[in-house]
């Protein structure tokens, strides 16, 4: 406990307000910016390679998990120009099967532990979560923070937890999931930001996809410019992955605008940059098929993975 | 990260450019005179030329009206006054009023594209603020026309006669309308003289007053540079003056009309502080600083122009300004991409230039964004000054361009003394988290306008004017209908 005691104790719950009218302003602003041609397709496969391709379903088989990973390989048949994905994310115990069938590529295996994705569990729980999935051959652990002690507003609790997780993570990279559907507003959003980077988030993460909204461009923006801070305060850079409710490549693209223009190029790379998204990359590649042939073709020329 | 080999490097991935086509409207190569309902030449037959500041090119030529012109329009516009428009019901004005907001709406790309074509003006601001906010001023007046007894409960409103308007080159569409709108809804007629810069959009109105089948000499265009003007105000047939510019030229109307029953509105300079409290949200401040300063090149006499930041935010305010600054994107005001454009004139263009070398003779520290400019055009890159004193020009002095003279404060009541330490009292700016701020603040700056948490936000219900050297009168709202009516 001595470690997490640590984190609770130096916490800065500095208000940082947010205005929800000037964000609403800004991400319609950064809406506008021109991308197509040369711009767009360069676009789209950063933004590919930066796709956790999730499957988060009960009903996720061997057979679908390895699906996925061979989708996450070859995004799709026939085009040689494309890149990898950054990731595949999946239930801790379908990291080995992942892990197995994405032996010697440079995709991670990312793993949702900590009773994922309410969070209601013991820490004890969520904490052997983790150590399991690590053990699997998780490379990145997707965590969810405790909503119900964040919003009662025991934020020494919420971070001494993100604390012992990122302990339990070891070498894997810890992704923290604020579920900003929960938050109810952007302050709250701001300020679960700060804590989770302030514990040891290698990444803080919008959403499960569990809940709706998820993964808004003002959400996002609020994250970024929390990240934007951290950064500035303690020069290290944390990174950002919106997931749930990206509806498409044009979502997609607005936010590699807002991340350029909040954090960066520097932030434009998948070890900085994630995307979470399951259906997403299909209309991606429908768009850079477009891009390359002229014409649009139909969603039964994209393989559903 | 473990067992990886993903990319760590950042990518250089950045924008298409995006140029809105000229090519689906064709512009006449000389422009005359809008006189009594037609276009006719100047009696001298003198034009000049209109530039596009982005590219030093002629895009037309423009008649250039002399005092003879003068009297033909104000005759023009007196019989049509006598003999039609104020014999006119409210109800039948307001419907000439709604079609010419609808053909706005409807020849809105041209317009939109001429603006930033002949002003220098991103197509960004063109399109989603001047020309929508132009036909949203005429769909309101229209809504006025047939309601001034409600407008003034108790009184009976008449029209006052023939208008004379003269307006600046910054929202050459906007400021058409500003000014016409109220004049015709309640009962008057119009001469106008747009600036020597930017009279193309005034002269495309002109055509859409046509297209609408306004009587004519109700609305009638003068194009000309600073002696037309002259020549306008000093014509006797005037019942009313309206001018919008610099505090210069406003006193020697001003002087001009002294002795004469001539009414006169004026809406003048500005040096408007923009207020951040260290409780502020931050970012969305930052925001409202490059809204405030380089919204239209800084061409705005309601600008942002003087920021004072709280000392204990300075810092950080300032870091996050620069590396928001360094994200404007300067250049071709017809790409879609382009955040700030040209600068209006040559003249404009030194006189900045003039002020940037001032502030630096008077030790202040000059900071501007390494964006590439176009070669040719007027460009300057937004810019602001730190090190700064009350007492330094570039605070005292409006520049109306893309700079910034940037201040710190302690507490409230020095914000305020350094806010209304200036001749001039057209806006202000506020930025806290805090409600009781913000109407601290609001009730203790002299300013026709107050923005709390945002900047640079314009509709036709708002009244808009200033006090001390920035004029007298509102334009918006039932306040700006004031000045054309005569209550009885």
């Amino acid at each position: 406990m001595s470690s997490s005691l640590a984190i609770s104790t130096k916490l800065n719950l500095q208000a940082h307000p947010v205005d929800e009218v000037g964000i609403r302003e800004r991400v319609a602003r950064l809406a506008t910016r021109s991308i197509k041609k040369t711009s767009k397709v360069e676009g789209l496969k950063l933004a590919l390679s930066m796709v956790d391709l999730t499957t988060l379903e009960g009903a996720d088989t061997p057979g679908k998990v390895r699906q996925l990973c061979t989708k996450a390989i070859h995004l799709h048949s026939g085009r040689k120009d494309l890149p990898m994905v950054a990731a595949v994310c999946v239930y801790p115990t379908m990291v080995r099967i992942a892990r197995e069938a994405l032996q010697g590529t440079s995709i991670q295996v990312a793993a949702v532990a900590t009773a994922f994705p309410s969070g209601m569990n013991p820490l004890a729980v969520k904490l052997e979560d983790t150590r399991y999935a690590v053990a699997e051959g998780a490379h990145e652990i997707d965590m969810v923070i405790s909503r119900g002690d964040f919003l009662r507003g025991d934020y020494a609790r919420v971070a001494d937890e993100i604390g012992q997780v990122k302990g339990a993570c070891g070498k894997a990279h810890l992704k923290v999931i604020l579920e900003t559907g929960e938050l109810g507003t952007l302050d709250r959003v701001r300020l679960a930001s700060d804590i989770a980077m302030q514990s040891g988030a290698d990444f803080i993460k919008t959403s499960t996809g569990k809940i709706q909204p998820a993964a808004t461009p003002e959400v996002v923006l609020v994250m970024l410019q929390a990240i934007s801070d951290f950064y500035r305060k303690t020069g290290k850079r944390i990174g950002m992955k919106p997931a749930g409710g990206i509806a498409n490549a044009k979502a997609a693209l607005n936010l590699l605008i807002m991340v350029r223009e909040v954090l960066g190029p520097a932030w434009l790379t998948p070890s900085l940059f994630r995307i979470g998204a399951s259906k997403l990359p299909n209309d991606m590649l429908m768009q850079l098929e477009k891009e390359r042939t002229g014409v649009y073709q139909g969603l039964d020329y994209f393989s559903n993975d | 990260m473990t067992e990886t080999n993903i990319s760590t490097k950042g990518s250089d991935w950045g924008y298409a450019p995006a140029p809105e086509s000229a090519d689906h409207f064709k512009l006449n190569e000389q422009y005359g005179l809008f006189i009594g309902g037609k276009f006719v030449p100047a009696g001298s037959g003198k034009r000049f030329a209109t530039i596009n500041p982005a590219n030093e090119k002629a895009l037309a030529q423009i008649a250039d009206a002399g005092e003879k012109d003068v009297d033909k329009a104000v005759k023009a516009a007196r019989t049509a006054y006598e003999k039609v428009w104020r014999k006119m019901s409210g109800r039948e004005r307001g419907k000439y009023l709604y079609r010419i907001a609808r053909i706005i709406q409807e020849r809105a790309r041209e317009l939109a594209v001429v603006e930033s074509m002949d002003g220098g003006k991103p197509i960004r601001e063109s399109r989603d603020v001047d020309i929508p906010l132009a036909a949203a001023h005429f769909f309101y007046h229209a809504g006025w026309a047939d309601k001034l007894g409600y407008a003034f409960p108790g009184k009976s409103a008449s029209p006052i006669g023939v208008a004379g308007q003269i307006i600046p080159w910054n929202f050459p569409l906007l400021m058409v309308a500003w000014k016409v709108a109220p004049a015709l809804a309640c009962g008057n007629t119009v001469v106008l003289k747009p600036a020597e810069t930017t009279p193309l959009t005034a002269l495309l109105f002109a055509e859409i007053c046509q297209e609408a089948g306004l009587p004519d000499g109700v609305f009638n265009c003068i194009t000309g540079a600073g002696s037309t003007g002259a020549a306008l105000v000093k014509h006797p047939g005037l019942d009313k003056v309206a001018f919008t510019g610099s505090t210069d030229v406003g006193k020697a109307i001003q002087k001009s009309l002294a002795g004469r029953s001539t009414k006169l509105t004026l809406e003048l300079g500005g040096k408007a502080a923009n207020i951040i409290f260290e409780d502020a949200a931050i970012d969305q401040a930052v925001e409202g600083i490059i809204n405030g300063i380089f919204f239209n090149q800084g061409h705005v006499c309601c600008a942002g122009s003087r920021l004072l930041v709280q000392e204990s935010v300075e810092q950080v305010v300032v870091e996050k300004l620069k590396a928001r600054m360094e994200h404007l994107i300067v250049g071709d005001p017809l790409d879609k991409n382009t955040d700030i454009g040209a600068i209006n004139s040559k003249a404009q263009c030194e006189r900045i230039r003039d002020y940037l070398k001032v502030g630096q003779d008077e030790g202040a520290e000059l900071f501007q964004t390494k964006c590439p400019v176009p070669e040719k055009g007027y460009w300057i890159r937004p810019s602001f000054f730190t090190k700064v004193a009350q007492s330094h020009r570039i605070v005292q002095e409006e520049i109306f361009g893309p700079v910034l003279a940037i201040q710190s404060f302690r507490t409230l009541d020095e914000a305020l003394e350094k806010a209304n330490n200036t001749p001039y009292g057209l806006s202000g700016g506020v930025w806290t988290d805090k409600g009781a701020k913000i109407f601290k603040v609001t009730r203790g700056i002299k300013a026709g306008v107050i923005w709390a948490n945002t900047f640079n936000k314009f509709d036709p219900s708002s009244p808009f004017g200033g006090y001390k050297e920035s004029g007298y009168g509102r334009e918006g709202g039932r306040h700006g209908l004031r000045p054309y009516v005569e209550l009885s």
